[in-house]
């Protein structure tokens, strides 16, 4: 199992009164396989998708990354599992301002130890980022910039792939092409893929489909 | 529609109440450097004043000797009285005991000025007692105060509006205090005389007139200083500008939304910028009047030891406390209207040049682009090109300060592009991947850090500069000390014929007694101090000489020449071989110049026949002794038993360098405290940038941690980049306040001073100085760095969230 999550609560405070976000969560997700998360806004699909990174801790309940507790884990061993296992790609690509397009695409791998050149050098190719190579992210379209932040992703061959509405900020026909892109590249290195979207249409392209309502799963 | 605008643009600061907090408090602090120092000129100057205003000095002309006696005879003022002469006596006089010290001034009160009399020295029920024994004196409140207990002085009373550190006595009372019986200083010409007096000529051949001028001469003495005191407050004010100009900034970049939003529901452009006019202006004078208020504490603290200064350097007197002046406290809150002013220029500018249709989102604030330092470096050449012009043909202390300023603007504004270019190398030397982040991160944070790079960059160099220049100093002067007081003990009789039976009775007791006679008088246009040498092998042997040949102390023995101090040789703009005329019409030419610190004064030295052939009537009280140090307490116990010589008469060679160290220390005290003070500004302008800088910087640092950093590292890194900053800044502000040592040494001390001084280098210095920078670095960035590690993820996520 590539992903565990059982029974997961999270809730947030606003305005001083306590929101329940998720209401006992459960999935899981096998190494391969793609689902998406669906869901009205505000039904708590990006703070689980949080969660499952390690970017935040649930109230309540278990999730289980590649075999390591994430409840149980400290903040060292959750950054160690971002770096290594997780490869996270954002609606806003969050990619470095201040890296060229060639740093960011290996800026994971180098970090986790695994990076390769000769796959950085694929992926681009692949990407299409060729001859982009030596632009800064303020010098690069959102499509460009959403295909360096896949390429990030990849480059560090994580176990699992967890992306943020990856075409929420782009065209219909960019979105598409991406998103053929990143299915066609996480189908290849056979990782798991759990991506956030409101899209049917977009959700509809991937293996499986959850929907998220009032925190439950639908 | 105006006060709906400003209300909703004030309620920015209620939301961010630490920004608002940090421009108040760097304005507040600018002012108030600016307005402590002005506090003290101010003060200074009224006490100048008043001093020169004493007995009417300052609009009265004198009748002194004509050949600069320190003394005439009191049967010289019964001549010109009786011939019809409307003349006051006058006695001054230092009169010290136990290292306590006041100026006597001893006047007849029936004939010096009325209107510049205090008014109780008049009153029918005192003037007994002021004029017969034991007198009474007047001073002003503090100068009682002071003296109250003092044992030997007559009776004190304490008059309002008397200039501090002197007492008003009868002459008579004075003669007694100052050992001067039948002496007097000068006499004031009274202004209404009679036609029909005799020439001045016919009744005392001695005399000459002095213009007013030249008694009070004050302010004329200090004025360097005080500049100096100018120049480092106009330096510490520029530094806390530096934190205003970022905080304005900032605020105004947040508010961008919000001037769209205003302009788009119809607020005409004019309006705003009048509304955000009015809102800088009502800061500033919030920010004015604390640091106002600030001022005075800072003045109030430094004062005592300013005029401990003033008197030891100049002998000018400057009361020790503090008065609220409408001069300086009117010139403060303008200097803090200006500062807000000039730094909220650009933002204003800015917004006025704003389409209405710009992008609402914030820009990186300050962002600066390739262009933005290229322009910043065209002009710190320019201005570098202005300070070496002003070097090569600048004149005078204005020069001095012009190159001064140039040269340090030059290097703030030159500094970002420096800083950038050693990151880039950094970043080509880097390896991993987190190190390449680190600096080409860091090289993105300039733009929002160079205002406080450059005010810590500014503070560093004066910092090096000042220290350099102090320690320069102190190095020369504790050596040059060592030389000028070869002799062991100095002795000052009470009287001629009291010397003349010293002479006699050292003669066979010591190895050799020289004489240090003196007579004051005018040469080239300035007061001038002439001393006569004996011909002994102490002068050659000790005496350094700037300027000289090898028998320049023979020549003087054969009365053939004269040599001069280094002070008059520069303002008097002298040669070797030169003649100058001296007082009283013999002439003497220029065969040396030697090295004289710490005197305001020009100085001659004769040989000591050629003094006493020239001027018969030489005080001739004064001595040094050569003898075996370890026979000096013995020998001045003899003297004490024998002459019943006072202690503070005779003065040992190590009391005088001790007395000299002291006035040196004192002189740097201020200086070294408002350094002190700028350092402090700077590290709180970094402490506000990187503040603020936090707060920007979460959509930068989330992604990083987000891909697997912890934020506890990423607070690490964030606290090494503030130092390393710091520490490459002291790295380009080495050379900067080396130059400005130079500058100091070189330029500015000759044309306040008078005298020039080899330039020392202490890197021990600089490393402390460094830690130090690093040190405050890493404080200014520490609770940022505590706060980002101890930032709630939630925090952090929000960075995405609102990406929707």
């Amino acid at each position: 199992m590539l992903l565990n999550i059982e029974n997961v609560e999270k809730s947030h405070v606003s305005g001083g009164s306590r929101v329940a976000v998720l209401r006992g969560v459960s999935l899981s997700l096998e190494a391969g396989e793609t689902v998406a998360l669906t869901g009205e806004s505000g039904s708590g699909k990006s703070t689980c998708l949080h969660l499952c990174a390690g970017l935040d801790r649930p109230d309540a309940g278990r999730i289980v990354v590649v075999g390591c507790d994430l409840a149980r884990a400290d903040d060292a061993t959750l950054a160690g599992l971002r770096r290594g296992t997780v490869g996270l790609i954002f609606q806003q690509f969050n990619l470095i301002p201040s890296l060229t397009v060639r740093a960011n695409l290996a800026f994971q791998a180098r970090l986790s130890g695994r990076d390769d050149p000769d796959w950085c050098g694929e992926l681009a190719m692949r990407l299409g980022l060729e001859g982009l190579h030596d632009r800064y992210p303020e010098q690069l379209s959102g499509g460009q910039q959403q295909r360096v932040a896949i390429g990030r992703a990849l480059a560090a061959r994580p176990a699992l792939i967890l992306a943020d509405e990856p075409t929420g900020n782009l065209d219909e026909a960019t979105g598409d092409a991406v998103l053929d892109l990143m299915l066609e590249l996480v189908a290849e290195s056979g990782a798991g893929l759990l991506m956030v979207t409101h899209s049917p249409r977009l959700a509809g392209r991937l293996g499986r489909r959850v929907r998220l309502t009032g925190g439950r799963l639908a | 529609m105006r006060r709906v605008a400003l209300s909703a643009l004030l309620a920015h600061w209620r939301r961010h109440p630490l920004q608002l907090a940090t421009l108040l408090l760097g304005l507040a602090l600018a002012t108030a450097l600016w307005s402590g120092v002005q506090a003290i000129n101010a003060e200074a100057r009224a006490s100048y004043a008043r001093a020169a205003g004493v007995l009417g000095q300052d609009r009265l002309e004198s009748l002194v000797p004509a050949r600069g006696l320190p003394h005439l005879d009191q049967d010289i003022f019964v001549s010109l009285r009786r011939a019809g002469w409307q003349v006051s006596p006058l006695l001054e006089g230092q009169w010290s005991r136990a290292g306590i010290s006041v100026q006597i001034v001893g006047l007849d009160p029936f004939t010096a000025p009325r209107s510049a009399l205090p008014g109780m020295i008049l009153d029918e029920t005192r003037i007994t007692d002021f004029l017969a024994p034991p007198g009474l004196a007047y001073g002003a409140p503090e100068t009682v105060a002071a003296l109250t207990g003092v044992v030997g002085l007559p009776p004190l009373a304490a008059a309002e509006g008397m200039a501090p550190g002197l007492l008003f006595t009868d002459i008579g009372i004075a003669q007694s205090l100052l050992r001067a019986e039948g002496r007097l200083s000068r006499l004031l010409i009274l202004p209404d005389q009679p036609r029909s007096r005799p020439e001045l000529a016919a009744i005392a051949p001695g005399l000459e007139r002095r213009a007013p001028i030249e008694q009070a001469d004050s302010a004329q003495l200090t004025g360097s200083f005080h500049l100096n005191l100018t120049a480092f407050g106009l330096l510490s004010f520029a530094v806390g500008l530096f934190i205003v100009h970022s905080a304005i900034g900032l605020a105004f970049e947040q508010r961008r939304p919000m001037f769209r939003t205003l302009r788009a529901l119809g607020l005409p452009l004019r309006d705003l910028v009048v509304v955000l006019a009015g809102e800088v202006v009502l800061l500033a004078l919030v920010a004015g009047l604390v640091g106002i208020a600030l001022g005075y504490l800072i003045a109030a603290a430094l004062l005592p030891d300013v005029a401990a200064t003033l008197r030891g350097l100049y002998g000018a007197t400057v009361s020790g406390s503090l008065s609220l002046r409408p001069e300086w406290w009117l010139g403060g809150l303008g200097m803090a209207l200006a500062g807000a002013a000039i730094a909220a220029g650009q933002s204003l500018w800015r917004l006025w040049r704003l389409p209405l249709l710009a992008p609402a989102q914030p820009t990186a604030w300050a962002r600066a682009s390739t262009r933005a330092l290229a322009r910043q470096g065209i002009a710190a050449g320019g201005l570098a090109l202005v300070a070496v012009l002003a070097a090569v043909h600048g004149q005078g202390i204005a020069g001095g300060f012009i190159l001064l300023g140039a040269l340090l603007i030059s290097a703030a504004l030159a500094l970002p592009g420096i800083l950038a270019l050693m990151l880039a190398g950094g970043a080509r030397l880097a390896r991993g991947a987190l190190a390449q982040w680190f600096w080409a991160d860091t090289r993105q944070q300039l733009p929002g850090l160079s205002l406080a790079l450059m005010a810590l960059l500014l503070a560093l160099s004066a910092n090096i500069g000042v220290g350099t220049m102090v320690a320069s100093f102190r190095l020369t002067f504790t050596d040059w000390l060592d030389q000028r007081l070869p002799s062991e003990l100095y002795v000052t009789a009470r009287d001629q014929e009291e010397a003349r039976r010293l002479r006699d009775w050292l003669a066979p007791r010591i190895d050799a007694l020289l004489p240090i006679w003196k007579v004051e008088g005018t040469i080239l246009g300035g007061p001038v101090e002439i001393y006569g040498v004996a011909d002994h092998r102490t002068y050659p042997d000790n005496w350094p000489l700037i300027l000289g040949e090898a028998d320049t102390w023979q020549v003087l023995a054969r009365g053939q020449g004269m040599i001069v101090n280094e002070q008059l040789w520069r303002r008097a703009d002298l040669a070797l071989g030169d003649t100058v005329p001296l007082p009283g019409g013999a002439v003497r030419a220029l065969v040396g110049v030697y090295a004289d610190y710490g005197n305001p004064k020009g100085q001659v030295i004769l040989g000591l026949d050629d003094l006493t052939a020239l001027y018969p009537d030489v005080d001739r009280r004064r001595y040094a002794i050569r003898t075996d140090p370890a026979a000096v307490p013995e020998l001045k116990t003899a003297l004490t038993e024998e002459f019943g010589l006072p202690s503070d008469s005779m003065i040992d060679q190590g009391r005088v360098k001790e007395i000299s160290l002291m006035v040196f220390e004192r002189t740097f005290l201020v200086t070294g405290a408002l350094n002190v003070l700028t350092m402090a500004v700077a590290g709180f302008a970094m402490f506000t940038s990187l503040l603020t800088l936090s707060t920007m910087r979460l959509p930068q640092l989330a992604p990083v941690w987000a891909l697997g950093l912890t934020r506890r590292r990423l607070a690490r890194l964030e606290l090494i980049r503030a130092m390393l900053l710091a520490g490459l800044t002291l790295l380009v502000a080495v050379p900067v306040g080396l130059i400005l040592a130079w500058v100091l040494l070189a330029v500015i001390n000759v044309a306040a001073f008078g005298w020039k001084l080899p330039m020392h280098l202490f890197p021990a210095d600089w490393l402390w100085l460094g830690l130090l920078a690093l040190a405050a670095a890493g404080l200014a960035a520490a609770w940022p760095a505590w706060r980002l590690a101890r930032l709630a993820p939630s925090d952090l996520l929000k960075v995405f969230a609102d990406e929707r």
